[in-house]
């Protein structure tokens, strides 16, 4: 038989016993929903915290070091080649070549120093960071009050929450409620703030107790001079206006995002702010050219941060990432999605018994159809392909069925559980995610699933004998 | 369906022959002999009635010459194929193409309507859909039953269904027609209206036809040779005597 006929004769005798044929398209629809609303849920909730872990950017960030730094010997250390100290310096060309490796997005140097910030004449020493504007996009700035940076190298500052209650005099009494960031942003924003630090400026060729070559308001100043080359420290202020209060949890500052302060990150490298690093450069410092003590480099892609590592540390540096967090994070995922896969698939395999239990119950009661249709002339593997299409055709129609129903149980949950999540003053968040080729992959699942069911059936529909399937009515 | 079938049955002395066909039941361990050692032949065109008594293996016979059964033992050659040798596929093709059956219980399919219903064959033998269609249509012109063939069997008198069953039975244009009593449900007036049928294709399409029925006046009116079973055993073979009545007839025919 060709293929239009059969599933047109299939339909048509789903048709004539409406009832059970529909209770049983049903029980598939019920297993096959179940599935795709417990893969769905997997995925949404991987996809969930993917994204969380995206947006924080720890997972694209790779962070580079020199070998010659003597502060990562770390257990995650990545050690080979040659040993420290003939190894490549972390300065401004490498930085350029690490952002120009493919899939590098931008390498920028982690400029962080603990310096002194008075605010209405009150000094206060804390850590200062400078940030990419890259960093906007992170959720680090998710709850901010005010605007990041207007420019990468604009005189303002972002303030973490924590240091903005410092300023304002507000200790947060454990057990109380934390103190809301629009509270604290009201006094502070666009007020100004004076940076105290520490200027490093190089000074070639110059002797110890050399004149005070620079002019400027050098209140102390510090000569380090080893071979040919020295350097000075000079005292300076700098003026910055407060254009954003971030609402970041201190416990969850990492990477760049490690500090109370923020400056943007032309303006810091501009500064030449003395940085600990420094010391151990001395011998180094040959140039006007930046030696950093570590480059953040970010990603286009978490999966690509493998690939990135290989290039960097062939270049001669050591590099750190949390791909392997990831790495098991995925897995955890995996077996999640896994374990939810099989309770749907039992659900589903229920229904697949209801399949068997509806063909071999039509083939008892079509036993005298099937003789009929023998003796005109139907060969076994029509028959076996008619109900083969038949049990296709319940299946095909369960499984859409079942998408269908999934995909409404889903945005039900997700909507209850919105609903929930703004009581309790959270935002909404879409943890539920049914994707084109779940859709696909359930239908066609549900399909297959009908199909081997209904391949006991149809052999024995086949095998029938005509003769006595018409001998008794 | 003017007689122009695709390969036209080659005129040999005999279109059917079984050769010491039997066909044994094993019940326990009783051996029921359906069918013992029958030989015959029926030729190309011919009216052949087979008679006998409730049992006596009629339908046994009919169904071996279908090819929806297989004998224990001898064999059944059909326009010199031996149905015993041929595969279940093979078969199923030999009772779609060659073979044209009809009931005494007419055998429609119930859940499908008449136009459905004598379509199916041609499904089977992968007729187009719009060809289906009209050689449906004009089969149940045929048979005058046009105007039901929306119509679901149980909608129908038993004369309408035994037509339409004979319009299912010729639709792939066979060159054998095998009744098994297929008046035996009718009273004797449709009766007689699906034997002129059936008469009429014997005559004019040189059809062959072999009706089984244990009505001895039946077969006497309609069939030229009239064979006699009892007990699965062939007992008599006679050409029919009363061929006036034959002539006579089929002047009644409308
Ligand atoms: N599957 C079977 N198992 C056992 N015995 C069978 C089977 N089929 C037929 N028989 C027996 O074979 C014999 C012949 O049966 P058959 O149906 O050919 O008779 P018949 O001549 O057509 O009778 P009737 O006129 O009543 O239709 C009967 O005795 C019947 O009981
Ligand atoms: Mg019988």
């Amino acid at each position: 038989m060709k293929l239009p006929d059969l599933t047109e004769l299939a339909l048509r005798n789903l048709r004539e016993s409406v009832l059970r044929n529909s209770l049983t398209t049903v029980g598939i629809a019920v297993g096959v929903a179940s599935l795709v609303a417990m893969l769905s849920l997997g995925i949404g909730l991987q996809q969930l915290a993917s994204r969380r872990l995206v947006k924080s950017g720890l997972f694209d960030t790779v962070l580079v070091t020199s070998r010659r730094d003597l502060r990562n010997f770390g257990r995650e250390e990545q050690r080979a080649g040659p040993a420290p100290g003939e190894s490549r310096i972390l300065d401004e060309p490498a930085r350029r070549e690490i952002e120009h490796l493919p899939n590098v997005l931008e390498a920028y140097p982690d400029i962080r120093f603990i310096t002194e910030l008075r605010y209405e004449e009150k000094p206060h020493l804390t850590m200062v960071g400078a940030l990419p504007s890259s960093a906007r996009s992170t959720d680090a700035f998710d709850g901010m009050q005010g605007s990041f940076f207007s420019s990468e190298t604009a005189a303002e500052v972002v303030l973490q929450k924590s240091f903005a209650e410092e300023l304002l005099g507000k200790t947060p009494q454990p057990g109380t409620d934390e103190t809301k960031v629009a509270e604290l942003a009201a006094p502070l924003l666009g007020k100004e703030l004076t940076m105290r630090y520490a200027q490093r400026a190089v000074a070639q060729l110059q002797r110890p107790g050399g004149a005070n070559a620079h002019a400027g308001d050098s209140a102390g100043k510090a000569q380090g001079s080893t071979s040919e080359t020295a350097y000075s420290v000079i005292s300076r202020e700098q003026k910055l206006r407060i254009v954003g209060i971030a609402d970041l949890d201190p416990e969850s500052m990492r990477g760049p995002t490690r500090a109370r302060v923020f400056l943007p990150l032309r303006l810091a490298e501009s500064l030449h702010v003395m940085q600990p690093t420094d010391l151990r450069e001395i011998s180094r410092a040959a140039g006007a050219e930046p030696v950093y003590s570590s480059i953040s480099v970010r990603v286009g892609n978490p999966t690509q941060v493998q690939l990135v590592e290989n290039a960097v540390q062939k270049m001669g540096f050591n590099t750190f990432s949390i791909l392997d967090a990831t790495r098991s994070l995925r897995q955890f995922f995996a077996v999640l999605d896994l374990f939810l896969g099989i309770f749907g698939s039992l659900a589903l395999a229920v229904a697949s018994i209801g399949i068997v239990n509806t063909l071999v119950m039509a083939i008892l009661e079509r036993r005298r159809e099937i003789g009929i249709m023998k003796a005109i002339g139907a060969s076994d593997g029509d028959v076996r392909t008619l109900f083969f299409a038949e049990a296709g055709a319940m299946g095909a129609l369960g499984g859409i069925l079942g998408v269908a129903l999934g995909w409404t149980i889903g945005q039900a949950i997700n909507f209850g559980t919105n609903i929930y999540l703004k009581r309790q003053a959270l935002p909404p968040e879409h943890f539920w995610s049914v994707p084109w080729w779940l859709v696909a992959g359930a239908i066609v699942f549900a399909f297959i699933v009908s199909l081997v069911s209904g391949l006991y059936p149809a052999g024995r529909a086949a095998r029938l004998d005509p003769v006595q399937a018409l001998r008794y009515e | 369906m003017s007689g122009s079938q695709g390969t036209p049955p080659t005129h040999c002395a005999c279109t059917i022959r079984t050769e010491d066909l039997c066909r044994h039941y094993r019940l326990g361990d009783t051996l029921i002999r359906a069918v013992d050692g029958v030989s015959l032949e029926v030729r190309s065109g011919e009216f052949v009635a087979l008679l006998g008594s409730s049992g006596s293996g009629k339908s046994s016979v009919l169904n071996l010459i279908a090819g929806l059964d297989r004998p224990t033992s001898g064999s059944v050659i059909v326009q010199g194929r031996n149905l015993a040798r041929l595969s279940r596929e093979e078969l199923s093709k030999y009772r779609l193409h060659t073979v044209g059956m009809v009931f005494q219980s007419f055998n429609l399919i119930s859940s499908m309507t008449l136009e459905e219903n004598v379509e199916l064959p041609m499904r089977f033998a992968e007729v187009e859909r719009g060809k289906r269609q009209n050689l449906a249509h004009d089969a149940l012109e045929r048979v005058g039953l046009v105007a039901r063939m929306k119509h679901r069997p149980s909608e129908l008198s038993g004369g309408e269904q035994q037509r339409a069953a004979l319009a299912r039975a010729l639709i792939n244009r066979p060159q054998l027609l095998l009744a098994d009593e297929p008046t035996g449900n009718l009273d004797s007036r449709t009766g007689t209206e699906i034997m002129n049928l059936v008469r009429h294709l014997n005559r004019q399409l040189e059809m062959t036809v072999v009706m089984v029925t244990h009505e001895r006046a039946l077969a006497e009116r309609y069939a030229q040779r009239l064979i006699f079973l009892a007990d699965g055993k062939l007992i008599g073979d006679q050409a029919n005597r009363s061929a006036a009545g034959e002539i006579k007839s089929q002047g009644e025919r409308s």
